[in-house]
């Protein structure tokens, strides 16, 4: 059989998948917990309890605060210490709800039974009802990016659903957390994936699971066709090659369906995928069966000289330096902390750092790992050009950048990067090829920003 | 000889025609310049540098010229060339102008690498752009100088340096021309553009961090921490207190000093005043650090 995989580009590290096996054990309650306001992507949430309130596992901290935004909700019980600023994975000082934790007191509208609801025993849940419970339990996208979810199932009127296509890829080196989710709650995600579809109003569904992970593929398979008899909805479980980046949207979506999702502004949606993760949809089903709010989530602590790397349950607000503990603490000598993995993950300078919505792993690397190799001259070999995914020809996008030649830069189309970091990774000259075309990006998407609202 | 005659005449009839037909576009569709953008353009310092907002000479050339004509020019001036060229400028124009005071780019951070020390490596591109937008540098100050030199290379006057020794930019009086090009280039808003003032001396707040006190404080010892002494010496209202920091208005500032005496940080800086007689003041050290 031919496996399926998308059609430009890619690149294969070495996996390092350290916890594959290693079952998920809840981490406990931190001592203090910290709620970034900005966790997802758009207007940062405003807080709505002040200091000295009491809150509760599910109590709403912060309320969305624009229509690109997301609620925050309480992991914890106990008292709002203070609404500061703390560092998040940024870097900066960032607002932020600072909660004391006392005792493990869960609000009682969340249903904690681990009976299964399935979608054909409640006929009552509309698409707009499923929506409105995403919107307020503050589910944002689980694999990083952290996008509101509810706006994604309503697409904008130019653009028509066809698909729900879950990423299951887990590309990225050393994560395991989607893999673990999947093995140990795979009934809940594919209710959570029919809820995506009714929502989106659509009767097609594909799960894409990368070879590397042939249990969870089987597993998969195996509910898909116990659920089939019993649903409308058809769910295709699409073993798909290992090649990084596939979890990106925009690559799952032509690995799978075979379309290609145009430049920017275009979105998968525009092709007719919507593309959730795996946990999102785990979250989804939490949210809309058992009315439980996005706070906690499956996170992967790992590294190679980590004593004991593992898979841990998550409550957001968690400081990274209790899991690190969990795990045999912070090995000596030169190290790198990164939220997510070692291809796209955010390198942190304080363990201080919470767990947030969109932090499925925490990595650290030996500073053999992680040190970069001195620049050479780029020698034109055009490996990078090879490797992108996008298309793109990354030498020449990182040279204008250098040289501030945002017009060029802009006709070169230097927005389409969706900063995977293939170019870096591959460039024998060991060039920092992405680092300057971020900065190239960032900067020419702030002047399209400005040149439309100038039109307007 | 006839051959010779056709060729003439053909030729010479090409040649008339042509001739009316640019005589009539160059009558017809001529670009009516001003003569005097020209004039100005020549009279402004030719450096290109985008100081005054245009993208070169040329276009503040053609904006003081249009300007004139509506009877106002303030607001626009040559950064370079400073009052003596814009005096000039008026002159030909025909136009009085109010010269502003002269300006020179200051580096509000303080933060040497014995007050702020390092806490973790940056490997990424060395420009202080992409290590900006990666986090809060090496330090744990997320507002402060990242060292990595983007104002010395926006510098087209070579008035802008790194010192080795504190990691942070200095900037040469003699040569700066207060253009602008390495406050626009700071990806922190560190540089400003202040008040050159009587003989080059001048006093402001070198620290822009925004966290509280006790946060900026942790990540460097000659952070303004927003106690507030500063405000209260001050006798001209000239220091206010925002985002848990001070800052000088350098419009109401008299210069007395008296705030750079209270700094507990010693986060106010004085510049070029001369060395008191007496060794209790503290700014002996400043001084050598600026000049």
């Amino acid at each position: 059989m031919n496996i399926k995989t998308f059609r430009i580009g890619g690149i294969h590290p070495e996996e390092n998948k350290l916890t594959h096996e290693v079952a998920t054990e809840a981490a406990p309650l931190p001592q203090q917990a910290i709620f970034p306001l900005s966790q997802h992507i758009g207007a940062p949430a405003r807080p709505i309890v002040q200091k000295g309130d009491k809150v509760k596992v599910g109590t709403i901290l912060a309320e969305a605060s624009s229509f690109v935004s997301a609620p925050i909700h309480s992991s914890v019980s106990g008292t709002v210490a203070k609404i500061d600023t703390a560092i998040d994975a940024t870097g900066y000082r960032k607002p932020a709800i600072i909660i004391d934790v006392e005792g493990d007191d869960w609000e009682e509208s969340i249903d904690r039974s681990k009976t299964l609801e399935t979608l054909s025993a409640h006929p009552e849940l509309t698409p707009e009802e499923i929506v409105e419970r995403i919107k307020k339990a503050g589910i944002t996208g689980m694999g990083g990016a952290g996008f509101p979810t509810f706006i994604k199932l309503c697409p904008p009127p130019t653009a028509k659903a066809e698909c729900v296509i879950i990423n299951a890829v887990e590309c990225e080196p050393y994560i395991t957390a989607d893999y673990r989710l999947m093995m140990e709650k795979s009934d809940e995600i594919i209710v959570g994936l029919e809820l995506l579809m009714k929502a989106a109003k659509v009767t097609k569904g594909y799960i894409g699971i990368e070879t590397n992970k042939p249990k969870a593929i089987a597993l998969l398979s195996k509910k898909v066709s116990e659920f089939r008899s019993q649903s409308p909805y058809q769910i295709e479980v699409v073993p798909l090659k290992q090649r990084y980046p596939q979890g990106g949207e925009k690559q799952l979506v032509d690995a799978v369906i075979r379309r290609q999702v145009p430049a920017p502004p275009a979105i998968p949606v525009n092709v007719g995928a919507i593309v959730q993760n795996v946990g999102t949809a785990y979250a989804v089903y939490e949210a809309v069966m058992k009315r439980k709010p996005l706070f906690e989530r499956y996170t992967t602590v790992t590294g190679k000289r980590l004593q004991k790397p593992g898979n841990y349950l998550v409550r957001m607000g968690t400081p990274m330096q209790l899991l690190i503990d969990l795990c045999g603490g912070m090995p000596d000598g030169e190290n790198k902390l990164l939220a997510g993995g070692p291809m796209m993950g955010k390198a942190l300078t304080s363990t201080e750092v919470p767990i947030c919505k969109g932090t499925n792993s925490v990595t650290i690397l030996s500073g053999d790992e992680a040190r970069r190799k001195e620049p050479q001259p780029c020698i034109r070999c055009a490996k990078c050009v090879g490797v992108c995914p996008m298309g793109l020809e990354p030498y020449l996008l990182a040279k204008l950048s250098a040289f501030k030649q945002w017009e060029s830069a802009e006709q070169e189309d230097i927005v389409s990067c969706i900063e995977c970091g293939s170019c870096q990774f591959t460039c024998p000259a060991h060039r920092p090829l992405l680092d300057n075309i971020r900065q190239g990006k960032q900067t020419v998407m702030g002047i399209i920003r400005n040149r439309n609202t100038k039109k307007q | 000889m006839d051959f010779f005659l056709i060729a003439v005449i053909v030729l010479g009839s090409i040649g008339l025609v042509a001739a009316i037909v640019l005589y009539v576009c160059s009558k017809k569709f001529a670009v009516d310049e001003d003569p005097r953008i020209q004039q100005v353009n020549e009279l402004l310092a030719g450096a290109n540098c985008g100081g005054c907002g245009f993208a070169g000479c040329g276009g503040l050339a053609e904006a003081l010229v249009k300007g004139a004509d509506k009877g106002r020019i303030d607001g626009l001036s040559c950064p370079v060339g400073g009052a003596e060229t814009m005096t000039r400028v008026a002159d030909l124009l025909g136009m009085a102008i109010a010269n502003g005071d002269p300006k020179i780019a200051v580096v509000r951070c303080n933060g040497s690498c014995d007050k702020r020390p390092k806490t973790n490596e940056y490997m990424g591109l060395r420009t202080c752009a992409a290590m900006n937008s990666c986090g809060a540098g090496e330090t744990g100050c997320g507002y402060g100088c990242l060292g990595c030199g983007d104002c010395v290379e926006a510098c087209q006057f070579d008035a802008i340096h790194l010192n080795p020794e504190t990691g942070l930019p200095e900037v040469n009086e003699d040569k700066c021309t207060a253009c602008g090009a390495c406050a626009k280039s700071c990806p922190r808003t560190i540089i400003e553009l202040r008040k050159k003032g009587v003989k080059g001396r001048r006093v402001y707040v070198s620290c822009v961090n925004k966290d509280k006190g006790a946060v900026a404080m942790k990540a460097c010892k000659a952070a303004c921490i927003s106690c507030g002494k500063c405000v209260k010496e001050c006798k001209f209202e000239a220091i206010t207190i925002g985002n848990n920091v001070s800052y000088i208005d350098y419009n109401k500032c008299r210069l007395c000093r008296k705030c750079v005496e209270v700094c507990p940080t010693k986060a106010i800086q004085a510049v070029n005043f001369p060395t008191p007689k007496k060794s209790e003041t503290s700014e002996a050290p400043e001084k050598k650090q600026l000049s």
